[in-house]
């Protein structure tokens, strides 16, 4: 068996697999952050989901008023 | 809590937020120990160190067939019981199926040019894999092609539920037809036909795979229930401005 012919094909492998899994924890990773900013951002300017207005209490906001 | 609580997104969201921090963690130390299993496992007598791409391959074809399958359940809680949280689990589940049927589709190439001679072969079981990582690039392109999340959920669902016929044809397709790809060996009546010297390191890098799916599924379900309630603020800051 020729094994250091095949140490190519060996690392090769588990590099496109680390990317690959790299890869998808950053996008998992960047996209929560996202979501979270603009999440913020929306209530920062009081606007409130149906669902939380009604558990909180409180009246739904208008945008920048 | 029952299971049945986190069918609310909002307790989904709570329990998400205390869970992945720790199976990120078990996920980390697994992976490392699964690693470590792999680096030091034997040889193949015939295949020689290309062995330690199964370590990969294996695991990346096991979890692109099981988040089919799950997208699968999802889809009938979809068109169903037209559960939210079941649209959220299809939508989250379909990179992350695909990224690992891309990762089983390239290591498998990568050890079957010097075992087989070749990248690649029409064959059954290789074909109807990557029938299956097309049908993933398929259903994340109707999601990103349907504004409307619900009437997305339902195309997508319909179109997961005829997708799934190919998971049989994947698993017997070495049985069915004469392929170049080796049959089951692990998965299979009867026991798994692999040394246990190769085989505990793979059950172990099978496991750190499936917790790596999971924190990635949990982790990506929360994104999308996050940009579900983006979606609607801004169509409330739509229709209170107007």
């Amino acid at each position: 068996m020729e094994a250091a012919s095949h140490t190519g094909f060996i690392v090769a492998a588990y590099a496109t697999a680390g990317a690959v899994i790299g890869g998808l924890i950053a996008w998992v990773m960047l996209d929560y952050r996202a979501q979270r900013r603009r999440l913020g951002d929306l209530e920062k300017l009081g606007l409130k989901r149906r669902s939380a207005t009604a558990q909180s209490g409180e009246t739904i906001g208008r945008a920048g008023t | 809590m029952a299971v049945i609580d986190l069918a609310n997104p909002s307790r989904f969201l709570g329990f998400a937020n205390r869970i992945i921090p720790w199976l990120g963690a078990l996920t980390l130390v697994v992976f490392a120990f699964a690693i470590s299993r792999a680096m030091n496992a034997p040889d193949d007598y015939q295949q020689g160190a290309t062995v330690k791409i199964m370590y990969l391959h294996v695991p990346g074809a096991w979890l692109g067939m099981l988040g089919w399958g799950l997208m699968t359940m999802a889809a009938l809680g979809t068109l169903v019981w037209r559960h939210p949280l079941a649209d959220v689990a299809a939508k989250a589940a379909a990179p992350i199926g695909a990224a690992f049927t891309f990762i089983c589709l390239v290591t498998g190439s990568l050890w079957g040019r010097p075992m087989w001679g070749t990248y690649w072969v029409w064959d059954a079981r290789l074909t109807s894999v990557l029938v299956l990582f097309l049908l993933y690039l398929g259903v994340i392109a109707l999601w990103r092609t349907v504004e409307d999340p619900s009437r997305a959920a339902r195309a997508a669902a319909i179109l997961t539920l005829v997708g799934a016929l190919d998971l049989p044809i994947i698993k017997f397709s070495v049985d069915w037809w004469n392929t170049l790809h080796q049959p089951a060996s692990v998965l299979r009546l009867g026991a798994p036909t692999i040394d246990p010297s190769i085989l505990i390191p793979l059950l172990i890098s099978a496991l750190a795979f499936t917790l790596l799916f999971a924190v990635l599924l949990l982790a990506a379900m929360r994104n999308e229930i996050l940009r579900r309630r983006v979606r609607t603020l801004r169509l409330l800051q739509a229709s209170t401005a107007s």
